[in-house]
């Protein structure tokens, strides 16, 4: 059985056990058939909302807000990070710093951003912005460090000035580790995005989430995370793909 | 060391070729005794002050033009760290390394490395790794695809111009980089134990293929080998190193033809001289 | 030993690059202390000046950017009247008890889900059907299902830290190299002792890193929970101190937090080098 089948009837199983689950809740009653929708709730509630238009809005503004976000912070971990990870004397004075933000959950600075920024959308793009720099930061400084010195070796007995061992050597070996870094940045950013817009927000897949909750709609809830987790895999594949792509030359069969 | 005395660190300016031997096609033009590489009394120490341990000691070697010399000696000898010396790869602690009588303290051009990983860039094609000197030199795109092309032929690779590193068999990826190297049109090859890692079959063939490179290219060769075969084999002159700290124990001029045959008793005789010698610096290693 | 000058141009010398790569020599460890402090120094200083510019300059409302001395302030002040230790036990109470019954249960089902086939088949599409949809996004399930009491937190930390752990743990099992199994069964080891002897430990090297990021994930969502529907808590703090800008309580709570992240890390950390003493031998 080919892995894509078997995906598939599992996911058909764990389907049907949770229609089978709701189902066989709301007959006995054994909790409050509100709180645990069936799969066909759960997509009546999506499709109404599709219908109304709403649903493209919600998604379109928290993609907004994680690919600014997500863009400023890339720009900023790329151009730090590459001369981070050149400069010794900037690494070690920027390390301290970053270890002293590291441990602080990014989501205890939100409120902070709620007060800076207002409640509008610049404070979402900030929140996520700041987020995903410091480990896309790291990760990058990281990467460009790790350049292995007998390539360089090998470059500079090939005639390889310092300018064309940065331009030759260290930015095309270090490109797989900046790749995976941006890819974390972007993980990171869908991850937060929800949390940040509980809290100060009228539009956006976060708020649809908590507005289930406001008005006790359990289905909405679901949808919503399962639309996020479905947009997730989605964006999560589509970087899977431009990665191998970029990184033909790693696994050319 | 008695015996040994009169041939360590005075007088070890190796006997230049005879002239019979690996002039090929050129006649006796070139100058016998024109000196390549010079080292002068080279030492090198790792570690942080106070607690450094010599590698090298007083290493005084002269190469000549074209000429092939193998450093022979025991794990730890030191003879890596001599060609990363020559190379511009690392700083001696003292002394000095010339090139046609210029100092020498960063890696160029002028000298090419084969190494013992290959060491190709992996994300360019086999074409893109053998051009990669030439891209920098500024060569046009046809020019630069001319002498790939030819190079590639050289070490029989020219149906892989356009696999990557990741597809290609150890062999494979050595000759690419001595394609690489050899493309440079560098004067000075340096190898450190570049068949190391092959197989045994592998590493004979690679053997026969840089003779017959040599034997076409005649450039000027310092080879690091703790095979003595392979030292025999394919140098004019081989130069044995103590355990380590490294300084130069005995020198071997080769009087063999360029074409050599591993199993003729002339061949086998530099074998016994050589494996006796380095056998005395190896029992110091493992007593 | 030749002069590097790596020291005085910025980007490493090729030297220098030659002989060591992009890290350069090794910055010598006086140095090395000496930029460090140089650098948190400049950042406090960095700090102070741009909250100092700001009262200064009238560029807006100073509330907005305290200095460091006013943030401290605010933490001592909390400590001192004494309300501090009420937050930090909330959190730390919420962040234990949801990790452990996380850490419980990943590695409760973990462990036999990495020996046993069958039982990987079974929990593996749920699990993979859960991961993608970021934990965050449940939390107002929890709420929903169980209120906005202790129980809805300590389950959704649970549900959180689950997953990545759950899967760490089968990782750890099944990246064991079968011949470690086959020595030791040639040697007698079957079953529990198998189990005890052999995938244990060589699964735990994995296993506790796995633990130490699920309690990083414990820290990185706690704050989101007691932001809605919490009394007590570094999180509710937080979030409190929106009401009336009070900036400083805001920064020195979060600081508080990173705080007890980085003693929660450093104390794993500590139980790793203890239980994986074979790793590294001084």
């Amino acid at each position: 059985m080919s892995s894509a089948v078997t995906r598939f009837a599992a996911l058909l199983a764990v389907l049907s056990l949770w229609a089978a689950i709701a189902h066989g809740n709301a007959r006995l009653g054994v909790v409050n058939p509100v709180l645990l929708p069936t799969p066909a709730e759960v997509v009546a509630v999506g499709v109404q909302s599709a219908r109304d238009g709403e649903l493209l809005r919600h998604v379109l503004t928290s993609l907004a807000r994680v690919a600014q976000g997500f863009g400023l912070a890339a720009v900023a971990a790329l151009g730090l990070g590459i001369v981070a990870g050149m400069c010794a004397p900037l690494r070690l004075m920027v390390e301290p710093v970053v270890e002293f933000v590291r441990p602080i959950p990014p989501l205890a600075f939100l409120p902070m951003f709620l007060v800076w920024f207002g409640l509008e959308e610049a404070s979402k793009v900030a929140f996520i912005g700041y987020t995903t720099f410091f480990p896309m930061f790291v990760a990058i400084a990281a990467s460009v460090l790790r350049a292995d010195v007998m390539l360089l070796r090998a470059a500079a007995s090939l005639g390889a000035s310092r300018a064309d061992l940065i331009r030759r050597v260290v930015l095309p070996a270090s490109l797989p580790g900046i790749i995976v870094a941006l890819r974390l940045g972007v993980g990171l950013a869908l991850f937060v995005i929800v949390g940040a817009e509980f809290m100060g927000a009228d539009a956006g897949l976060g708020h649809l989430i908590m507005e289930g909750r406001t008005f006790f709609n359990p289905a909405q809830i679901v949808m919503g995370a399962l639309l996020l987790g479905l947009l997730g895999s989605l964006i999560n594949a589509l970087l899977l793909a431009a990665e191998r792509r970029a990184l033909r030359w790693r696994a050319a069969a | 060391m008695a015996g040994h005395t009169s041939r360590e660190r005075g007088g070890l300016e190796g006997a230049a070729p005879a002239p019979s031997s690996k002039k090929g096609l050129e006649g006796a033009a070139a100058a016998p005794s024109n000196k390549k590489i010079q080292i002068r009394r080279v030492s090198k120490s790792f570690g942080a002050a106070g607690r450094t341990a010599p590698a090298l000691v007083d290493i005084d070697l002269e190469v000549a033009d074209r000429e092939f010399v193998c450093l022979l000696g025991p794990s730890g000898c030191g003879k890596s760290t001599l060609l990363n010396i020559v190379a511009g790869f690392l700083a001696p602690s003292a002394g000095t390394v010339l090139v046609d009588g210029q100092a020498v303290t960063t890696p160029g051009a002028d000298r090419g490395v084969v190494f013992q990983e290959y060491v190709l860039f992996p994300w360019l094609t086999v074409a893109g790794n053998v051009e990669f000197g030439l891209v920098l030199k500024g060569l046009a795109a046809a020019q630069r695809r001319a002498v790939v092309a030819r190079y590639l032929d050289l070490v029989g690779l020219g149906a892989h111009a356009e696999k990557f590193p990741v597809q290609l068999s150890g062999g494979m990826k050595q000759r690419v980089a001595i394609a690489r190297a050899l493309a440079n049109n560098p004067a000075i090859i340096l190898m450190d134990e570049p068949f190391g890692a092959l197989d045994a079959q592998t590493r004979e063939v690679l053997q026969d293929e840089l003779s017959r490179i040599q034997r076409l290219e005649h450039k000027t060769i310092l080879f690091v080998t703790h095979s003595i075969r392979e030292a025999v084999y394919l140098a004019d002159r081989v130069v044995v190193m103590t355990s380590a700290p490294g300084r130069l124990k005995q020198v071997f001029p080769i009087k063999l033809p360029d074409l050599r045959d591993r199993f003729a008793p002339e061949f086998t005789q530099y074998e016994s001289e050589i494996t006796r010698v380095v056998k005395e610096e190896v029992a110091k290693v493992h007593p | 030993m030749n002069d590097r000058a790596g020291a005085a141009s910025l980007v490493t010398s090729l030297p220098a690059l030659m002989e060591a790569g992009l890290r350069g020599p090794a910055v010598p460890a006086g140095r090395a202390w000496r930029l460090r402090l140089a650098a948190v120094v400049g950042f406090l200083a960095l700090w102070s000046l741009a909250s100092g510019l700001v009262v200064l300059l009238r560029l807006f409302n100073p509330i907005f950017l305290p200095g460091p001395w006013v943030v401290v302030g605010a933490v001592i002040d909390l400590a001192v009247k004494g309300q501090l230790w009420g937050h930090v036990a909330a959190t730390l109470e919420r962040v234990v008890l949801g990790f452990a019954t996380g850490a419980l249960l990943a590695v409760g089902l973990g462990l036999p889900a990495g020996y046993f086939r069958p039982l990987r088949n079974l929990v593996e599409p749920i699990v993979e059907l859960l991961r993608p949809i970021p934990p965050l996004a449940m939390l107002p399930l929890f709420i929903v299902w169980v209120g906005i009491g202790e129980t809805s937190k300590v389950g959704f930390i649970t549900y959180a830290t689950f997953f990545p752990m759950f899967l760490t743990t089968v990782h750890a099992v099944r990246q064991i190299d079968p011949l470690l199994l086959r020595a030791a069964q040639s040697l007698g080891a079957h079953r529990l002792s198998l189990f005890a002897r052999v995938i244990l430990p060589a699964a735990l090297p994995d296993l506790l890193t796995g633990l130490r990021l699920g309690l990083a994930l414990a820290f990185f969502v706690i704050v989101i929970s007691e932001f809605i529907g919490a009394e007590q808590g570094l999180g509710f703090l937080i979030n409190d101190g929106r009401n009336f800008f009070l900036v400083p309580q805001m920064l020195g709570a979060a600081i508080v937090l990173g705080l007890l992240g980085y003693a929660g890390n450093a104390l794993v950390r500590l139980g790793e080098r203890h239980l994986l003493r074979w790793q590294s031998p001084s």
